[in-house]
């Protein structure tokens, strides 16, 4: 009943909240905002709210590359942010919205991981993102990766023990150098809802959607990552239109992001 | 993909031949085969050379807990998983976060072409088991998924149909594997309902540009229309006389 009255209403062009098919509900941006962690952001989408933040600690590197430094990213709903949550294990949708945004930052190389490097193949920083969902109204993977972008950008180094090679905690903000972030890799998702294409959905429309395709894009305008989901299709036309939905809408997100 | 990696080989592509011989737009020797087990109500097998999956349905079946039936569809789950021994180097054994992200990319492919509503209130369970893994490991669990649905019987609109391209040295390639894998520059998985212009799987890794992920696009097409025939082949084989009608 709902779905088809959602399908009517985007066939005939329009949205629930009157806004174009191709526009972002109000963001706002707000970064620095928990002291503990060396980096932070809070983004508004709607009424969609995510926090990231981001961990430095000193850890042996990966075997393949023992001159660069590490980098995770976890994902958490939190069971108050929607009905549909549940305490536990991360689902699989959690699971999957961390490994998107980890492509983002990972494969934009966005963070010049050889400058975290201390010691080749004995120490280097790791960078740890965690991005916690505590309000979904729809479009997470896009409000998960700016905050965690916006994290990293404002990200500064705690201070660092050469003797007893630990970082040293002295309750107080990290005020050392800033992470060396070289990039903002931005992710625009495209929802296809009745056949048309349309971005930033509120959780209504987005439960109407068929199918989803998260584009990454980096500064200048190359994709970097790409994820499909849901169960519908979409054709190669499809694609390609969301690829330039994806360049266009990501220099608009860019532009909101802190500078480089 | 890229960065200083240790083990990284000078070139991936030497005179316009991949480290394994091919050329950028040969696959490697694909063998399949349906029917190999006895207590699933389907089942198949996938190679791209050295990469090797195995796919078993098992159900419909009753869906417990019971709370969680669908009144009007059969419920889908699926699990891709990899062998500790699959891999060089030891892979811890369970469901990895990648696993659980690939079982779900795998399903909601998948959901495109099941009649669910066939069987309200079931579940249907998918296994994909990945015996050795040479790159693409995904690519092959889903071309022997949709075999081992095909076996089990269950009403399909049609095969879904699955290959890896990407980039390696500059030279945009078909069937990703070996070190091209671990050091080429794009990785991307596509699957679609048959050989239709109907994507119902896309991940990319890698830094690509428009025109670039458009060649991709058909590259991955052309490539799967052969995958698609050596399914329907196999399919075939096991069943002969049978003819695959797709229904629309």
């Amino acid at each position: 009943m709902k779905e088809n009255f959602m399908r009517k209403l985007i066939e005939s062009g329009k949205r629930l909240d009157g806004r174009a098919f191709d526009q972002y509900r109000p963001i706002q941006i707000e970064t620095g905002i928990v002291t503990s962690a060396e980096g932070s952001a809070r983004i508004r989408m709607g009424k969609s709210l995510v926090v990231a933040g981001v961990k430095l600690d000193v850890k042996e590197p990966y075997p393949d590359t023992p001159n660069q430094g590490n980098l995770m990213v976890d994902g958490e709903f939190i069971p108050f942010a929607s009905p549909e949550f549940e305490p536990g294990p991360p689902s699989e949708e959690a699971v999957e919205l961390a490994r998107v945004v980890d492509r983002a930052v990972r494969e934009s190389h966005c963070i010049d991981l050889e400058k975290l490097c201390i010691t080749p193949s004995e120490l280097v920083w790791a960078v740890n993102i965690d991005i916690h969902v505590l309000d979904h109204d729809g479009n997470l993977i896009d409000a998960a990766c700016l905050a965690a972008v916006a994290a990293l950008l404002t990200a500064r180094f705690p201070k660092f023990d050469k003797e007893t090679k630990a970082v040293v905690r002295d309750q107080k903000p990290a005020s050392g150098e800033r992470l060396p972030v070289v990039d903002r890799p931005v992710e625009v998702t495209i929802w296809k809802l009745a056949g048309k294409l349309l971005i930033d959905p509120e959780m209504e429309e987005q439960e109407s959607a068929e199918a989803r395709v998260t584009m990454a894009t980096k500064e200048d305008g190359r994709l970097c990552a790409m994820q499909k989901g849901g169960k519908g299709f979409f054709t190669s036309n499809e694609l390609l239109q969301a690829a330039d939905l994806a360049v266009e809408k990501g220099n608009e997100l860019r532009a909101m992001l802190p500078a480089l | 993909m890229g960065g200083s990696k240790v083990g990284a080989p000078e070139h991936l592509i030497i005179k316009g031949k991949r480290l394994d011989g091919r050329t950028p737009g040969d696959f490697r020797p694909i063998t399949t085969d349906v029917g190999v087990l006895s207590h699933a109500k389907g089942s198949a097998v996938f190679r791209f050379g050295n990469t090797w999956a195995m796919a078993g349905v098992m159900g419909p079946h009753e869906m417990h807990p019971k709370g969680l039936q669908d009144p009007a569809n059969a419920t889908l789950r699926t699990r891709y998983f990899m062998a500790p021994f699959s891999t060089w180097e030891r892979s811890r054994p369970g469901m990895s976060r990648r696993s659980t992200e690939i079982s779900k990319v795998i399903k909601e492919a998948m959901q495109q072409v099941l009649f669910l509503e066939e069987y309200p209130k079931t579940a249907i369970d998918l296994y994909m088991e990945i015996l050795q893994a040479d790159a693409s490991t995904r690519i092959a669990a889903i071309n022997a998924a949709s075999m081992a649905m095909a076996d089990a019987g269950i009403p399909m609109r049609d095969l879904i149909s699955a290959v890896s391209v990407g980039r390696a040295d500059g030279v945009l390639i078909l069937d990703v594997a070996g070190l091209e894998d671990n050091f080429g520059d794009v990785d991307m998985a596509v699957a679609t309902v048959a050989d239709k212009d109907q994507f119902v799987l896309l991940q990319v890794d890698g830094i690509i540009t428009r025109k670039e992920f458009e060649t991709l696009l058909g590259m991955a097409r052309k490539g799967i229309a052969e995958v698609y025939r050596k399914q329907k082949e196999a399919l075939i084989r096991r069943y002969p006389g049978a003819t695959m009608e797709a229904v629309q």
